[in-house]
């Protein structure tokens, strides 16, 4: 048995993503105990405050997707009672949860980022939607994609082909928010690289290809084993590897993220383009960064085991 | 403090400098291109990812229809399973028969007699609730493509089976007396016209699932008359038949015509679900396929649950518990009818049941019930989407709202959340200038619906 203590990992929530969350937090605990640690999940409602303060943990590994998990309020409520966990601090959180705020934090840094336009459903309401899409369409041209600013697992994001597609995208964008990031569509190939921080400074992990094998990569593609085929290591030259990890970490810094994070790119012949990034990637069965561990030869189990020690050395 | 990485580097990447040529990456399920093609449906969806969500405590959930189990005398029903154990454990713990506990049957039998059954032990056919005497009338009738006739909407668990079985569903319409004869003899004469004819017709003609409408009793006698005509097999499922609200329960198609219809019992609303006890009663011929086709499903069933129901009926006041449940039904039938009168925005249209456990809903036009689901989630509530009760995509705009389980103040409390939900999505609708939607399809729903407008709740 490691001498880390008892760790929790936090998994479920109450966003779309609580299904995902917990398969991950399960398969998580799994892995840490086949390391050694003393692991076992809990819930964000209302008996998790007690919990942690009648038996505080070593650590804890915030495995929430979606809002609470992803957007620096779990980390702070850790924060307020003391708890070390694992991961990025709110103020971080907060910057990486908000797309079009990612997109901006990571341009100022030097990293491209696919065109796009941030809107409130207000203003479409306030200055005519027919009139504000259309001047989208002509800015950014098509295939365009609809989605939450804020939120993962491809909820509520749509591709566009047809300008007259794009109405039904913004309803089913904002039954999800309340904000809408439209973004130009980037041809090119899609990978996910995970970065992990040991203490030694962010390094990426070995880029994970990601080939739906019908239309886009949305919910259905993500969690059915066997709609997506994935590569890992991607199928790059070594200098578009090279470029998507240098983006990675890059992006990893400049949003002040700590220990873990998994950045989607896409590597097209114009460049390496940031999409997003998130700070308590999956670890289901059809998750990237547990592939991209497995492909560097590392364990999970081990790699957060090692994460978990680190949070609780450094204290909150 | 950290250890030291093992194995290769973080950034240590096999094959780096080349493009791999691998003809395939990994798909996680190597099976994916074994899978029969009943099975091409089966994946992940963003609808069953919210209702991971509604399943919490924090959400209050119109959508699942669950019984109130509660309300049982469990104190006494645990002391009858102890005493089943101690007293019958060798019987009780052993294997049974095919077709089901004698004794059970028997009480069966008793039970039907209130909706006017007339049925002999050996009719009947025990099934792990009366999903799974869907699943075997529908494993020895239905070869891929053939066509099952089914009100539109119908029960969503009725719609799966029939899909798992490859068949065509053909909605008929309703309006508020049930299914709309007319329409069903004109199903029959479209079918026959392009050489095809039905397999059956599966109906839920009391307390329907999910629109809560009961088919009159004019309409029950033109509707066997239709299917006695054109040689039509009638799959009546009947869960909710003593649940009615207003009098004695009504007589059940199978009272009318024995050699016509198959009927589908349970008691998963009139005991409690856990126990997995339902029922089929079939002329002979089909009956013993029933056995044979249960035989080669389950070899048997629960013998434990078929003696605690056995025992139960025995034992305790079981018409009383089915007139508890009865006033507990009507009471949250009324908090949510009185509510949504209360609080929904003009354009909503409502049945009002007289029975069961449901209300279909229809928004207003334009509004997807399934497209509006993440935003009700967002606001703690939850309903299940119109599409699910229809095999042909159709019913966008109508929802399910369940009063089953949630106590009367909960009740108020999700109407109120679920009319916020529909005004915000209306807002939305309105600013992007979505067209009103077309009528749902044939068969989309209840002609008939009631909304703020229109009349008082019924009692």
């Amino acid at each position: 048995m490691s001498d880390l203590g008892h760790v929790l990992i936090l998994a479920g929530g109450l966003s779309p993503e609580r299904e995902v969350s917990l398969r991950s937090g399960h398969r998580l605990r799994d892995a840490l105990r086949e390391a050694g640690v003393d692991a076992d999940t809990a819930d964000a409602d209302a008996a998790l405050i007690p919990a942690l303060a009648a038996d505080p943990p070593s650590a804890v590994y915030p495995a929430i997707h979606g809002a609470c998990g992803e957007d620096g309020s779990i980390q702070e409520v850790l924060t307020l009672m003391g708890v070390p966990y694992v991961g990025a601090v709110p103020n971080a959180c907060r910057l990486a949860f908000d797309k079009p705020v990612a997109k901006a934090v990571v341009r100022s840094a030097g990293l491209a980022t696919p065109a796009s336009v941030t809107l409130p459903k207000e203003t479409f309401h306030d200055l005519g939607a027919a009139a504000v899409l259309e001047r989208i369409a002509a800015s950014l041209g098509l295939p365009l994609f609809v989605k939450p600013a804020r939120g993962g697992s491809a909820l509520g994001a749509t591709r566009v082909t047809e300008a007259g597609d794009l109405p039904g995208a913004m309803i089913s964008c904002f039954a999800y928010g309340d904000t809408a990031l439209i973004e130009r569509c980037v041809l090119g190939t899609e990978v996910a690289i995970g970065v992990i921080d040991l203490g030694d400074g962010p390094k990426a992990l070995p880029p994970v290809e990601i080939c739906p094998l019908e239309g886009s990569y949305d919910y259905a593609a993500r969690y059915t084993p066997g709609q997506t085929e994935f590569y890992a290591p991607a199928r790059l030259t070594a200098a578009d590897t090279a470029a998507a990890g240098a983006a990675a970490v890059s992006a990893h810094q400049a949003l002040g993220l700590r220990d873990v994070s998994r950045t989607d790119l896409i590597v097209s012949d114009a460049g390496v383009f940031f999409l997003e990034v998130n700070v308590a990637p999956g670890m289901t069965e059809t998750s990237t960064l547990p592939m991209a561990l497995e492909s560097a030869g590392r364990a999970l189990g081990t790699v957060c085991r090692d994460l978990l020690s680190l949070a609780a050395a450094r204290g909150n | 403090m950290a250890t030291e990485p093992e194995g290769p580097g973080l950034a240590d990447q096999p094959g780096a400098g080349r493009v791999q040529r691998r003809a395939h990456g990994a798909v996680i399920d190597p099976y994916v291109d074994r899978y029969a093609a009943r099975a091409r449906g089966m994946i992940a969806s963003e609808i069953r990812a919210l209702f991971a969500v509604a399943a919490r405590p924090e959400i209050v959930s119109l959508a699942g229809g669950m019984p109130y189990v509660t309300a049982l005398p469990l104190d006494a029903v645990g002391d009858m399973a102890g005493q089943l154990v101690a007293g019958q454990g060798a019987a009780a713990l052993q294997y049974g028969s095919g077709q089901g506990d004698p004794a059970l049957r028997e009480g069966i039998c008793e039970v039907m007699a209130l909706e006017g059954i007339r049925a002999h032990p050996d009719d009947i056919v025990v099934t792990v609730g009366s999903q799974q005497a869907l699943d075997l009338i529908s494993k020895i009738f239905i070869d891929p493509g053939d066509v099952i006739l089914a009100e539109g909407p119908s029960y969503v668990g009725a719609l799966g089976t029939f899909a798992s079985y490859q068949a065509q569903v053909v909605h008929v319409p309703m309006d508020d007396d049930g299914l709309i004869p007319e329409a069903l003899g004109q199903a029959i004469t479209g079918l026959a016209a392009g050489g095809r004819r039905a397999k059956f017709l599966y109906t839920v003609p009391s307390f329907h699932n999910p629109a809560g409408i009961t088919l009159t009793a004019r309409r029950r006698a033109q509707v066997l008359g239709i299917c006695q005509r054109a040689g039509l097999l009638v799959v009546e499922d009947n869960p909710y038949g003593l649940l009615g609200f207003d009098g004695e329960p009504g007589r059940a198609l199978r009272a009318e015509d024995p050699h016509g219809v198959v009927y589908l019992g349970t008691f998963s609303k009139t005991i409690a679900p856990g126990l997995r006890v339902g029922w089929a009663v079939a002329p002979a011929g089909i009956r013993d396929k029933l056995v044979l086709a249960a035989e080669a499903a389950v070899l048997c069933h629960s013998s434990l649950a078929q003696l605690m129901v056995r025992e139960y009926l025995a034992t305790q006041p079981w018409r009383e518990q089915v007139k508890v449940f009865r006033e507990l039904y009507s009471e949250r039938r009324d908090a949510m009818l009185a509510a949504l009168s209360a609080d929904m925005p003009a354009g909503c249209r409502w049945t009002h049941p007289g029975g069961g456990f449901y209300v279909w809903l229809q928004l207003p036009a334009g509004l997807n019930a399934k497209a509006m689901l993440p935003r009700a989630i967002s606001s703690r509530v939850a309903y299940v989407p119109g599409t699910g009760f229809f095999a042909d995509g159709s019913g966008a705009d109508f929802l399910r709202l369940s009063y089953c389980f949630p106590p009367p103040e909960q009740i108020r409390e999700g109407v109120r959340r679920l009319a916020g939900v529909v005004r915000a999505e209306m807002d939305v609708h309105a600013t992007f200038g979505t067209v009103p939607g077309a009528p749902s399809g044939t068969g989309a729903g209840p002609a008939e619906l009631t909304g703020p407008a229109g009349a008082a709740p019924q009692p």
